[in-house]
């Protein structure tokens, strides 16, 4: 059994007054594609979030390839090696295709990722490399938001939400994409809002409901009746 | 869950007691005329005009959201106003105090049509430039005296005491109109929409309020009030000029009573003039250091103590001698601790 | 007809200079929303921090820039990093508040120093020396580098946030900071390496002016809404925009100065206004 290369411990996270997280407790081992399911609101974001060194973190609550991250800039955690496509895409709108995905490098860290690689991972954006990244389609902007995360050589890739917003033949086409990622060596958190979806490409997965884990374990390994119960909460009101 | 009646508290002991140490206050400065020495009422006339300009900068900024540097624009409009009035049509300069003001308003329309191209820090020197444009204009018209300005000279028939005495009750009753009308205007629901403004308009917008007709009253308000400061000023001082009238030191200073005092509150430019006043006395002869002092002061409280002086206070203590929030809160008869109340 | 156009060149010329203080602001507002109240009070000490390091060590104003250059990134880098950093934000009022505050503070301070008395740098010959372009229109030497100058920086200027990839990082962080930290950046240097750039441009400013003309400790309000001006009439988002309001700027200056000498900078003002009323995104602004 390998050990975790990304392991959260009583995680908690908020903003202001709102508390997000209670206590979450999470890991991923190197080469697993973990899903995390859940409502809006569940916390799924800010998880991901606070692993990224955006919100802030106790030093201890998250650990990654063994030393404890808490509380380090976003920045520095890029350069360890952890990378967020973040929901929404957030792409630069005043650079390129291109400039965009150089950006990717500014964490310094060298690998398999290149652009080449990332232009025959995603052939679509080839052409239009030189093209401002916000007149692309939702599509192809997920594509280049992706490909941004990969060119930082990341160890471990986390995707928010990357099916919002687009029409499901295109997420296939992005999904479609997951498994060559994931030969290059990578470990992938996925949050994602269509549960069989997420099912479908991870080993195992977590479900979160107000802040909380309440299902952990194998992708295959549960009905879709105990994951609707965990996902809007029913199994738990007795336990609050 | 039951029905219990919330109610909506506006004022507490504090404040009732505040009320009631200004009145007697007030009612006592109304006597000053018969037992204060001239140079105290001159000195107490300067700082009401700082204190209602200030309380017009922090109208605008801490309240409305809109920094401006360039409202010595109108405090200058309003002095001159009252100048060109005294001198030229031979008014009495007392009942001309208010048509200051309000030529000042009547100016500020006009301006905002361009100044509210400009938003936040652009607006802020946007205002500035304004501000010149007028210091320039005033300092070219010969007839007003040009560059090197002119004298009041309508109130040479008038007693000494007797102008020394209205001059004062004049002061007195506009910053305490200044007041009354500031706190009134917050609690009222055009206030209540400012505030909302403030914290975002967008979300305001959606909720119906017109942000861009509450932003123009708020700015056509500030500059009324700073043209009954220029005029009031200038009422006492007697000596008018471009770069007296039109001077940045005006903004300057008010945003340093204003931080140090405690922004968007109304004790806070109250108590921003004191310690003013307190700091002019005790150093102002070193002249330049003083106003490095002031200077590196504003950027220190700024930097560390946003809130300022009263803000501290006020959230230390749960002190509010003008209360503009409301409180909700729950009568105790249903076993129930207070709900928390909002801000 | 000749005398308008020797009037049009050197509107021209003094315009570059308007360029050359409005760069830095451009700069700085574009990369991080901060409006540095305090930028024409940095032009006059950074001329005053010429002609102290010209007379201390005697030195032709050539190598007092030299020396002044590094002291003037360092600064602007140190201010930027540990003192401005934090009053960046959605509210405008902390960064406006203390760029103020700054502003008094270095006037009041040269005046200590240096005496309210205008200053200026000994260029030498380079300051008297002229040029005929064609019959009746001479230029100076001075304002002839100055144009270039500000040319030559316009084009640096433009050509680093469009081709380098520092300059792509000034962009990204300007677009969306939280997300360019994700990408590695940390945002506080790269503000502060972009502060660092706009005072090395001051610093050039301010020596040029003081070579020109005098500085006295009260001259930075005047710069500053000059910038500002150029700044706004040029539009927002593009350098050559600015070093276009600038010499526009500079022009109408002339024409009203010609007019009548009492109404030179008031005409700037004036057009200023009218560029805001009719066009208020500026006359060449880039539209993204």
């Amino acid at each position: 059994m390998s050990a975790a290369l990304l392991a959260t411990r009583a995680l908690e996270a908020r903003y202001d007054d709102f508390q997000a997280l209670f206590g979450v407790d999470l890991e991923t081992r190197e080469g697993e594609v973990v899903a995390i399911i859940g409502a809006n609101g569940a916390g799924k974001s800010t998880l991901l979030k606070t692993i990224a060194g955006l919100l802030p973190a106790p030093r201890e609550a998250v650990r990654f390839a063994g030393e404890p991250i808490g509380g380090l800039r976003a920045g520095e955690i890029a350069r360890r090696g952890i990378a967020l496509v973040p929901e929404g895409r957030r792409l630069f709108a005043s650079l390129s295709v291109e400039e965009n995905l150089r950006m990717g490098r500014q964490s310094g860290r060298r690998g398999t990722w290149d652009l080449k690689a990332v232009f025959e991972l995603f052939p679509a954006l080839l052409e239009k490399r030189a093209a401002p990244a916000t007149s692309l389609s939702g599509g192809q902007q997920q594509m280049v938001a992706i490909g941004r995360a990969l060119m930082a050589n990341p160890r471990l890739l986390m995707c928010d939400e990357i099916s919002l917003g687009l029409a499901p033949i295109v997420v296939k086409g992005i999904y479609d994409a997951l498994p060559k990622i994931a030969a290059s060596g990578l470990t992938a958190i996925i949050v994602e809002q269509d549960v069989g979806l997420a099912c479908h490409v991870s080993h195992r997965l977590y479900c979160l409901q107000e802040g909380r884990v309440v299902l952990s374990g194998p992708s295959d390994g549960f009905s879709r009746e105990e994951i609707s119960r965990a996902y809007f909460g029913a199994a738990t009101e007795a336990g609050r | 869950m039951s029905g219990a009646a919330f109610s909506v508290e506006r004022g507490g002991a504090a404040s009732r007691l505040a009320g009631v140490v200004a009145l007697i206050a007030i009612a006592f400065l109304c006597t000053a005329p018969w037992w204060a020495e001239s140079g105290w009422m001159r000195e107490f006339n300067e700082m009401a005009c700082y204190l209602i300009f200030a309380m017009m900068w922090n109208l605008l900024a801490g309240y409305g959201g809109m920094v401006s540097i360039g409202q010595q624009a109108y405090l200058g409009l309003g002095g001159y106003t009252l100048v060109a009035l005294g001198n030229f049509t031979g008014m009495n300069p007392f009942l001309a105090v208010p048509l200051g003001a309000i030529a000042a308003m009547a100016a500020a329309y006009p301006i905002s049509r361009i100044a509210f191209r400009l938003q936040g820090g652009h607006f802020a020197i946007g205002t500035w430039v304004i501000a010149e444009v007028l210091r320039l204009t005033m300092a070219n018209i010969s007839a007003i005296g040009g560059g090197s300005g002119t004298s009041l000279i309508a109130l040479r028939g008038i007693e000494k005491a007797t102008r020394e005495s209205i001059t004062f009750w004049l002061c007195l009753a506009s910053v305490v109109a200044s007041v009354a009308l500031v706190h009134g205007f917050l609690r009222s629901r055009q206030g209540l929409a400012l505030l909302a403004i403030r914290d975002s308009e967008v979300a305001s917008e959606s909720q119906g309020v017109d942000v861009a007709q509450t932003k123009l009253w708020v700015y056509l308000v500030a500059a009324f009030g700073c043209g009954l400061a220029g005029a009031l000023y200038y009422l006492g001082n007697l000596r008018i000029s471009p770069d007296s009238a039109f001077s940045v030191n005006w903004t300057a200073f008010s945003i340093f009573i204003v931080m140090v005092g405690g922004i968007a509150t109304i004790e806070g430019p109250i108590i921003g003039v004191i310690v003013f006043y307190l700091l002019n006395r005790l150093f102002s002869d070193y002249g330049t250091w003083y106003l490095v002092g002031l200077g590196l002061l504003a950027i220190l409280v700024t930097t560390r103590f946003p809130k300022g002086i009263w803000g501290v206070v006020s959230a230390r203590f749960d002190l509010h001698l003008f209360p503009v929030q409301r409180r909700l809160t729950r009568p105790p008869d249903h076993g129930m601790a207070p709900t928390p109340r909002d801000r | 007809m000749i005398g308008w156009l020797d009037t049009v060149v050197q509107g021209v010329l003094l315009g570059s200079l308007y360029a050359l203080f409005a760069m830095g602001l451009a700069l700085v507002f574009g990369v991080m929303r901060l409006t540095n109240v305090a930028h024409g009070d940095l032009v006059v000490l950074a001329g005053f921090g010429a002609i102290a390091l010209a007379a201390q060590f005697n030195l032709g104003p050539l190598a007092a820039f030299a020396c002044l250059l590094p002291l003037a990134a360092a600064s602007g880098y140190a201010l930027q990093r540990y003192v401005l950093n934090d009053t960046l934000g959605k509210d405008p009022l902390p960064s406006l508040v203390v760029t103020f505050g700054l502003s008094i503070v270095i006037q009041n301070m040269l005046q200590e120093v240096f005496s309210a008395d205008p200053r200026s740098l000994s260029a030498g010959a380079i300051a008297t020396a002229s040029v005929r372009l064609v019959e009746g229109v001479t230029v100076g030497v001075l304002p002839l580098a100055t144009f270039a100058a500000a040319l030559l920086v316009a084009l640096a200027l433009q050509w680093f946030f469009a081709r380098t990839a520092p300059g792509s990082a000034f962009r990204a962080t300007s677009d969306d900071r939280e997300t360019a930290e994700l990408m590695g950046l940390d945002a506080r240097v790269v503000y502060a390496s972009a502060t660092a750039i706009a005072f090395m441009l001051i610093a050039l400013a301010g020596v040029l002016q003081t070579m020109r003309t005098t500085v006295a400790p009260a001259d930075g309000p005047g710069l500053l809404i000059f910038a500002f001006e150029a700044v706004v009439i040029g539009g927002l988002g593009s350098f050559w925009g600015t070093f276009a309001g600038g010499i526009l700027l500079g022009v109408t200056q002339a024409i009203g100065f010609r007019l009548d000498p009492g109404w030179g900078i008031w005409l700037g003002h004036v057009m200023f206004l009218a560029v805001l009323l009719v066009r208020p995104q500026g006359l060449f602004p880039r539209t993204r």
